[in-house]
């Protein structure tokens, strides 16, 4: 990759709650960011393919065997927080984001 | 036209037909019998079914009220007829029998020439010989024809009439309470269901009908069906009293054998009717049978499903050649009538030689059950030789299999009708007593060996037993027998079964719940790290929230909680399918003032909401984006609404109707009694929604018997139902205690709910916990009334936590900056979501679909191609 990455800012870390997840407007995308605990964070898209709602921020954060995950508020569907692959369906995905916490503020890198 | 395989061509000459006259079950199952015992190489079976629809299960006939489509009801697997060797003629009956020619003419003039017939013609009503039973409003319960024509007519009555106080006769009146009728049961004997129940069980069985609003008039005897001036029915007059006015009646006092077909053949039969039959199934024509309610053994006709299908095994195995014989068949039944259990079983009425019987009648419950015992042995032990119960047919199954000696009696056996005290279980005589030889499934001659069988072969649920066995495929008395032989044989072979929350936790809700209460734990973290594993989902999570928030009552978006919560109680808001949410003010029973709608009509205006009004006597605001709701409930507060719970697992609405406040019929201020109790249970938690209802008089405009908990005004206080829901699987509450004054009403309904919220399941509704609750209602009674657990104390306190601490959720967020911040669309932006689009339908806004949006191509945002 030869194109520097560039991060832009979302918030400080101490605005999200372990297990939760926010949204953010990262260059016109809304990326879905999740904090687990401490500096673990993880960002993926906020759509949703099944009901085609902009809402996965809003699933509740969970593990499945040993994979972390969130479950769509709308039809319960599970997505992996690290791949962004429907773990109920490996067919459907959605994308996943780069994302940091520097000097206590959340980073996601803009596509 | 079918195709012969060359086989079935080269044996075309000694192929043989078999006409069963009469498609009804008894007849439709003869005709499996055959076809899978291969007959159909050999055979021709030729059925004739009078009705338009082929064979359908009669027993379970009422259901059709209750939702169930004609092809449900339907008995005949699909592609049944199809195969080789079957014919039917639907819609066609047989009317003569040429015996000397061996054939049979059919009401559209097909002949058909047999080589063995089968008269599987069942019954038909009895229609009392009284003046004006043919007027337009008299009808008989047979056939779903005949339901249908019910269903119909009584859409323009208030009242109907059963004549008619047997097993069918208080099906016929449940149908009618159903269809929303003031319904009255006539019945000719001094008491109820008299072939199956003495006084005391008549008497008890009574006293449950009547709490139900059916008027039973006993020793009366119909003399005459009144009409009005265009020749409707208009009401009955009877030997003794006076006329009772009615829109309708159906007649089911009896049934009688259909054999017209027999007598115009020349058949034997019965000097009161039916088809002579000998231990072979055989009439007095050897090349003719008759099964079912036709037929006539020993004297006898035999007007139960489970000996029709008895019958129709021996007469399908003489057809091939057999030596199987009927010799009459246990009568014993168990049913559920308006959701009460009535049994009888063996020689009810202790008619035996040296029976003995034992009565308990507990009039409170209204229970009744008697035990009859036969004469004493050497050793002066006396074995169950019959019985009868009344509300409570729990000991059913244990007492019919010591009746046919399957199982032993035990030293004291009337231990097994009296309730356990306090302290002391029910003697534990479990399935595991019962011999392999026992039956369990009649209609279908499946023993418990077989069951076994199945499960070690396997089988690890009711419905694939079922499925391999045929047992619980009849009248399906024996499933929770099947249930319990199949838990008994896996906890045998060392099977666990399960019933654990998610991965995360090992146990069942209820006990995580106990677990929570017990050691005092406040968080989920802490649930988590000391009793499971992984870092927990969305089952666990807003479970455990769930018990959190009945235990303690903080606010649920306080600290850890808030990361528990699904997104509608997240947001405190029903999210919808495109995003947005819903907001719903709580409008206490229903009673709301002028302002206050004003109020609503103008926050809705102003935030462009959509709006609608709920079942549960609220409105309903659609399309609110996730910032938009603090200031939407900043304004709905100011003018005095609160939280509704809409979005929560917790209290919804207690519904009302007007009562006698303004109503010209009501007994009671139904609407104050609707409005404490849903301000005394607003916010409470449970494992599923819940709602309520209180109507001010028997006619339960406010639909209490639809409830998890209902309330109905009686002239002498109120009735409280528990245990009821519309929805998807529609039941009807039952009844928990009567004519009690308010402050027993709260009392009861505080331990009920608490009771609920401490046992159930996940989302499991009250119907369905109150269905598993062994020992049922009565067990509930026991529990919330009597106090047997010794828990009452607790639970109300419980309560009284609960009521204390109360807070509306929304008031707590709008007067809190930090909780107001959560209620962002984006966290680093203050865009609203450029994907929320709505369309104007009918003056009101409504989300775009898909094709309706402006650039349907940032749908595709953030989706991987």
């Amino acid at each position: 990759m030869l194109v520097s990455k560039v991060w832009v800012d979302i918030c400080p870390l101490d605005k999200l709650i372990p297990g939760r997840g926010v949204c953010a407007l990262v260059g016109g995308l809304q990326v879905a960011v999740f904090r687990i605990a401490g500096e673990e964070i993880y960002a993926i898209s906020n759509f949703d393919p099944f009901s085609g709602a902009f809402v996965l921020s809003r699933g509740i954060v969970g593990s499945r065997a040993e994979r972390l995950k969130v479950a769509s508020p709308i039809y319960k569907q599970s997505f992996d927080l690290v791949t962004g692959v429907c773990l109920d369906d490996a067919t459907r995905s959605v994308r996943t984001f780069e994302v940091r916490v520097a000097g206590g503020m959340v980073q996601v890198a803009s596509p | 036209m079918r195709l012969l395989h060359w086989t079935d061509m080269a044996s075309q000459q000694d192929r043989r037909t078999l006409v069963v006259a009469g498609n009804g079950m008894v007849g439709h199952k003869l005709l499996e019998i055959l076809v899978e015992r291969g007959a159909t190489a050999e055979w021709d079976l030729v059925t004739f079914c009078e009705e338009r629809r082929p064979a359908y299960d009669r027993v379970g006939l009422s259901s059709f009220f209750s939702g169930t489509s004609a092809d449900e009801l339907s008995m005949v697997a699909e592609g049944f007829f199809d195969q080789l060797g079957l014919t039917v003629h639907l819609s066609d009956a047989v009317v003569s029998i040429d015996r000397a020619a061996g054939e049979v003419v059919s009401a559209q003039g097909r002949r058909v020439a047999y080589d063995a017939l089968v008269l599987a013609t069942g019954s038909y009503p009895f229609v009392p010989p009284i003046a004006g039973n043919d007027a337009p409003g008299c009808f008989v319960y047979r056939t779903i024809d005949d339901l249908e024509a019910i269903r119909e007519y009584a859409a323009g009555c208030q009242t109907g009439a059963v004549v008619g106080g047997g097993l069918l006769g208080l099906e016929a009146a449940n149908a009618l309470r159903n269809l929303g009728l003031t319904t009255h049961v006539v019945e000719f004997a001094d008491r109820l269901m008299p072939v199956q129940v003495d006084d005391g069980g008549g008497s008890v069985l009574r006293r449950r009908i009547e709490d139900l609003g059916v008027a039973v008039h006993t020793g009366m005897a119909t003399t005459e069906i009144l009409a009005d001036e265009a020749g409707h029915v208009a009401g009955m007059r009877f030997k003794e009293g006076d006329d009772l006015p009615v829109g309708m009646v159906v007649f089911s006092a009896g049934i009688r054998p259909r054999d017209q077909l027999a007598r115009d053949a020349g058949l034997a039969i019965g000097e009161r009717g039916g088809v002579v039959v000998d231990e072979a199934c055989r009439t007095s024509d050897p090349r003719i049978f008759a099964v079912g309610e036709c037929a006539l053994y020993a004297g006898r006709i035999f007007g139960l499903v489970s000996p029709g299908y008895q019958m129709a095994r021996v007469a399908a195995d003489r057809i091939l050649g057999g030596e199987a014989t009927f010799t009459g068949a246990d009568m014993s039944t168990k049913l559920k009538l308006m959701g009460i259990d009535v049994a009888s079983f063996g020689d009810a009425f202790a008619t035996g030689e040296g029976c003995e019987a034992i009565t308990y009648r507990d009039p409170v419950a209204n229970v009744y059950k008697r035990l009859v015992l036969g004469p004493p042995d050497r050793r002066g032990d006396r074995a169950v030789a019959g019985g009868i119960l009344v509300g409570d047919a729990t000991v059913y199954q244990t007492l019919l299999q010591m009746c046919r000696g399957d199982m032993p009696t035990p030293r004291h056996p009337e231990e097994l009708i009296f309730p356990a005290s306090s302290g002391s279980a029910t003697p534990a005589v479990g399935v595991g007593a019962l011999s392999p030889a026992a039956m369990v499934c009649s209609c279908n001659n499946v023993d418990k060996g077989t069951i076994c069988a199945a499960v070690a072969a396997g089988c690890d649920n009711v419905g694939a037993i079922k499925k391999i066995t045929k047992a619980g495929t009849g009248c399906g008395g024996c499933v929770p027998l099947v249930t319990d032989i199949m838990r008994d044989e896996q906890r045998k072979a060392g099977i666990v079964v399960l019933n654990t929350l998610c991965e995360h936790f090992a146990y069942s809700r209820q006990e995580l719940f106990d677990i929570v209460r017990v050691s005092r734990i406040t968080s989920f973290s802490e649930v988590l790290t000391a009793h499971g594993t992984g870092e927990g989902c969305e089952i666990c999570k807003p479970a455990v929230a769930s018990m959190l928030a009945s235990l303690a009552n903080g606010h649920i978006l306080d600290g850890e909680q808030a990361a528990l919560q699904d997104t509608n109680d997240h947001f405190l808001a029903n999210l919808q399918r495109d995003g947005t949410y819903s907001v719903v003010p709580r409008v206490p029973g229903g009673e709301i003032t002028p302002d206050q709608l004003i109020a609503l009509g103008e926050v809705a205006k102003e935030f462009s909401l959509y709006t609608k009004i709920t079942g549960g006597q609220r409105i309903d605001l659609f399309g609110a984006r996730v910032d938009q709701l603090p200031h939407i409930w900043r304004k709905l507060i100011d003018a005095g609404m609160e939280s509704g719970h809409a979005y929560g697992k917790a209290l919804r609405t207690v519904k009302s109707c007007v009562g006698q406040t303004w109503c010209r019929y009501g007994v009671q201020d139904s609407t104050a009694l609707a409005i404490d109790l849903e301000l005394r249970y607003r916010g409470l938690r449970a494992p599923h929604k819940l709602k309520g209802a209180v109507s001010g008089c028997t006619r339960e405009c406010a639909e209490a018997q639809g409830k998890d908990f209902g309330v109905i005004a009686t002239e002498r206080g109120w009735n409280v139902y528990v245990g009821g829901n519309g929805g998807m699987r529609p039941r009807h509450a039952e009844l928990l205690a009567a004519d009690l004054d308010r402050e027993a009403v709260f009392r009861y309904l505080d331990r009920f709910l608490m009771f609920y919220v401490r046992t159930a399941d996940r989302l499991e509704r009250t119907s369905v916990w109150l269905d598993k609750l062994d020992g049922g209602i009565e067990y509930l009674r026991r529990v919330v009334i009597d106090d047997v657990l010794g828990i009452c104390a607790e639970l109300e306190a419980d309560m009284a936590r609960h009521v204390e601490t109360y807070e509306c959720e929304w008031k707590a967020v709008v007067d809190n900056p930090e909780r107001m911040e959560r209620f962002r669309t984006f966290v680093n932006s203050d865009e609203p979501d450029p994907n929320v689009v709505f369309v104007t339908e009918r003056g009101q806004p409504r989300p775009a679909y898909f094709h309706e949006k402006p650039d349907p191509a940032l749908l595709a945002i953030g989706a991987k191609p």
